[in-house]
Formats: C-alpha cells, structure tokens, sequence
C-alpha cells in the first residue's frame, strides 16, 4: 500500500534558550544554556527551564487571564509555526485542519493553584473558580489553539508522558494519510515548571537534578549527573502531505520517513532498553532504512543515573560500532527536560543540521560515564560531518511509552 | 459606603477581568453587557470577586440586579452596608 508522503513546512518553538528556531539553534551550536533557579510553592527556589516569549504577541491581556500557561504557549508555538509556514489562520481551510498536542501530563498546574487559592478561604469550595475545569480539561491546550486560530477541524491532546513531543506529530502524520485532515498543527507543550507536585516527586524519587551552576545542572552521559531539570516550553510544527505542500510552493524543512511507538509493559517508571531498542529498529525497518543510514540520533536521556544506561543500553544495541557516519547528540543539556515538549523541541534543535552540515553537541560532560560512551557521541563542541540526510528522535515516558521518530532531508 | 463607591469597587473588579477594555466611556445606566465584551463566565468572575474581596454574596437569583452600574450599585449599596454594621 503507498502511502502519501508526509512533510514538515513550518517551525514555532519556545525554549527556555530560545523564541524562534534561529535564536535556539544558535544557541544550541554556541553552547548556550539557560536554566535558572526559580521559586517553586512550598519547596523554595529550584531549578528550571523557562520561557520568556512574549504570550501578548497572539493573546490578550483577558484571554492570558482565562486561560492555561500551556494554552499560551500552544497559541505562541502555533501561531509562529503557522508564520515560518507562510500562512495565516485565515488563510487555513477551518475544518480541515487538525491540532494535535502532546502533553506529559495537564492539570495539575491549575488544580494546585485553585487548592492554594482556597486555602486563604479556610478551604471553602464556594471560593473555587469556574474556569477550573476548562483549564483543566485534557484538551486544553489544543482546545486554546483551535480556539486562536478558529480552526474547526479535530483538536486535542496526546497524553505520552515523555513521550509526547513525538506523539503530536506521528499522530498528526497517520491523520494526515488517512485523509482525516488536510493539514495540521502539531507537537507538544509543558507547563510543567509550574506545579510543585512534579517537583516534588521527582524528588521524592532522588530524580531532581542539582547543581551550583544552573546552566551545569543537566548533564546528560556525565559521570556526576544527578538527575533531571524541569523546563517548560513548546514545539508545534505544520505538516502537510507532500502534494499539497508542492502546490503551493512551501518551504520543507524534512519528510517524515517512519516512526514506533510502542509499550514496555514492565514498571511505573524504570525504562526497559529491549523495548527501547525494539522500538528504534522497527522505526528503521519501516523507514526502510538501517541503522547506519542514520545521521544523527538525538536521546532521549534525561540525565538520571540508570535512564541514560539504559538509554545507551538500547542505542548502542541498534547501532554498535558499525556506524561511522552516525552521530549521537541530546538537547536537554541545555534546556533541561521540556516534558511533553522535549521531543519535540529536540527534533527542532536538530532540524537545521540538514542545511548546515553541524551536529549540535550534548554539553556538561565533564566526565563521560564509561556505560555511556557511545561511539560518535558528539560532546561539548559542534561537530562538523559531511553527510546529515536523517534524524532519529528518541522519547520515553514513564509507563513504559516509547517513541521514535525518524525525518530525512526533503530529497524532492 | 455610597452608591458610587460601591460602583467603583465594580470597575475594579471589571477592571481586573476585562483588561483589554477601555472603562472610561462606560455608561452607568446601560447594562454592562452592551458595552463591553462580558460573557457570563466574565459575570461570573464579578461575583467570585465580590466574595473573595468583600465577602459579598449575590445569589443567582440576583444576577439580573448587576446589570448596569447603576443598578449594582443600588442593590450592593445596602449589602455593603450591612456588612459593616456587622464589623
């Protein structure tokens, strides 16, 4: 059965080191971290990846009131993917465009602030807000972003724990060939940084990185790596089928050439490299690609102790020492763990390689753990190579969800 | 607290939920609604304010009397008061 091609068009991101592609990318090649210690309700100053896009560019004043902070930032990642693709909401067809936003988790934020809220009140619930359930609600983000650009088309979220970032846009490709929609918006976004309950139990689970220096903190692959820093932020892509993208002269950053996702189905949260690495080779084999063909592969590693073995457990299985032209890199160094976000915030970072021919490095690796010595792990410099024509991006969640998606160099 | 202060703690309020608006036209005796944009989530944010700020409470069934500015004032005036004859 041939299926349609499917193809990236447009790019809107915030990072916490970055608004726009080009300022994050620039970042990521000068070794530019931007993490910082932020005040975290009932726990103290922590810390934490932050945004600082301006969400008054697509909102207003009233609808940043009514709303989410992951709304927000779907509308500012929707609006400026839609801006990179040389479209405006107007000009979409309204009910053939689907919005599909990975999320690790949604909700907590708002329900937090609504118990604290009471709090002042002697816990009385006539002082709980009407808009607690629209802002809770699983589809928030996606609904904020339909309701933005006045898209009438399936809107919702793709609940993946970590996993998320890839889910938005394997799920918008499946739509996409079976004819569902005709374009659509898609990625994932994290609010994260805003609820202490996911502070706290990483901490509870000794999964909550610390350091000195913020910018030293993530670290994946290095031997004094100590655990995870919680970011917020948000990629959305458009994706369109490749005919319709060549009709109206788009831009194409990447194709989509094949992606897994599939399920550990062994524990809450320790990782299961067979199955990671089950889900890296079916990616490939319906790629039909091996793994030496792959470029670059971007990790999923979070920087806790035993994730980034068994993360390297998994990749070193798949493409052992046989791979020369494969070069392995990972984003959170420098924008801690974007959660839902993070795939698909690692992918973009990674994007430009096809033009530029630069393997962005994974930084903070002062010492590199000996379990974690991959062959052609690029560290702490930018690595020039001669071939970048695919990426793999790996992302994991807890509950055993695993996801790889592999992109090629638009060929024509 | 007069008629007028007690429309002045409502612009506040309104204030706070319709940030994009421009308040300084807003005619007393015509409803709120027909001036601005304040849909009944907004209207409900009145209420929750009223509560939370001044301990006010405006049963549903008398929702319609905070129609105007005018008329919030007339019917809060005496809750404003009795509250502080309270205090």
């Amino acid at each position: 059965m041939s299926l349609p091609r499917i193809v990236i068009t447009g790019v809107g991101l915030t990072a916490p080191n970055g608004n726009s592609l080009a300022e994050y990318r620039g970042n990521l090649l000068s070794g530019v971290a931007r993490i910082s210690r932020t005040e975290i309700r009932y726990m103290g100053p922590l810390l934490a990846g932050v945004c600082n896009f301006d969400p008054l560019r697509y909102q207003k004043k009233k609808e940043l009131r009514v709303g989410t902070r992951a709304g927000s930032i779907g509308i500012y990642c929707a609006r400026e993917a839609l801006a990179d693709a040389g479209l405006s909401a107007e000009q979409l067809v309204k009910d053939r465009t689907g919005v599909f936003v990975g999320i690790t988790e949604h909700g907590n934020v708002e329900t937090e602030n609504e118990i604290y809220a009471i709090s002042k009140f002697g816990y009385d619930t006539k002082f709980w807000s009407h808009y607690h359930n629209p802002r809770t609600v699983a589809n928030n983000p996606a609904g904020e972003i339909s309701l933005s650009l006045g898209t009438t088309g399936p809107a919702y979220t793709i609940g993946a724990a970590c996993a998320a970032g890839n889910m938005g846009l394997i799920h918008a490709a499946q739509l996409l060939r079976l004819g569902e929609v005709d374009f659509a918006v898609c990625g994932g976004v994290s609010e994260s940084i805003h609820t202490f309950g996911i502070y706290a139990g990483f901490k509870s689970q000794n999964a909550l990185a610390h350091h000195e220096d913020p910018n030293r903190a993530s670290r994946p692959f290095d031997k004094a790596r100590n655990g995870i820093v919680i970011s917020e932020g948000g990629a959305l892509y458009t994706l369109e089928r490749f005919d319709d993208a060549l009709r109206r002269g788009a831009k194409i950053y990447a194709e989509i050439a094949g992606y897994c996702v599939n399920s550990d189905a062994s524990d809450y949260v320790l990782p299961n490299p067979t199955r990671q690495a089950e889900c890296v080779r079916s990616a490939l084999s319906r790629s039909g690609l091996r793994a030496q063909d792959i470029h670059i592969v971007s990790t999923h590693a979070t920087a806790t102790p035993m994730g980034d073995i068994q993360e390297c457990e998994a990749i070193r299985s798949v493409f052992g020492e046989g791979c020369p032209e494969t070069w392995i890199n990972n984003t959170k160094s420098f924008i801690g763990h974007a959660m839902g976000a993070a795939g698909a915030l690692e992918l973009a970072g990674n994007l430009p390689s096809f033009n530029d021919l630069i393997v962005h490095p994974t930084i903070n690796v002062d010492e590199l753990d000996p379990q974690c010595a991959l062959p052609g792990l690029v560290i702490n410099q930018p690595r020039k190579v001669e071939r970048v024509d695919t990426i793999l991006n790996n992302s994991f969640g807890m509950l055993g969800i695993n996801s790889t998606l592999i992109v090629r160099r638009f060929l024509g | 607290m007069t008629q007028d202060e007690v429309k002045k703690v409502v612009l506040d309020i309104i204030a706070d939920i319709a940030p994009d608006e421009d308040l300084s036209q807003l005619k007393s005796d015509v409803r709120l609604r027909d001036q601005m944009q304040l849909d009944s989530m907004d209207f409900l944010d009145i209420v929750m304010e009223l509560r939370k700020r001044h301990g006010i409470e405006v049963p549903e069934a008398d929702y319609l009397k905070l129609a105007t500015l005018d008329s919030c004032g007339e019917y809060l005036a005496p809750k404003f008061a009795a509250l502080s004859s309270k205090s």
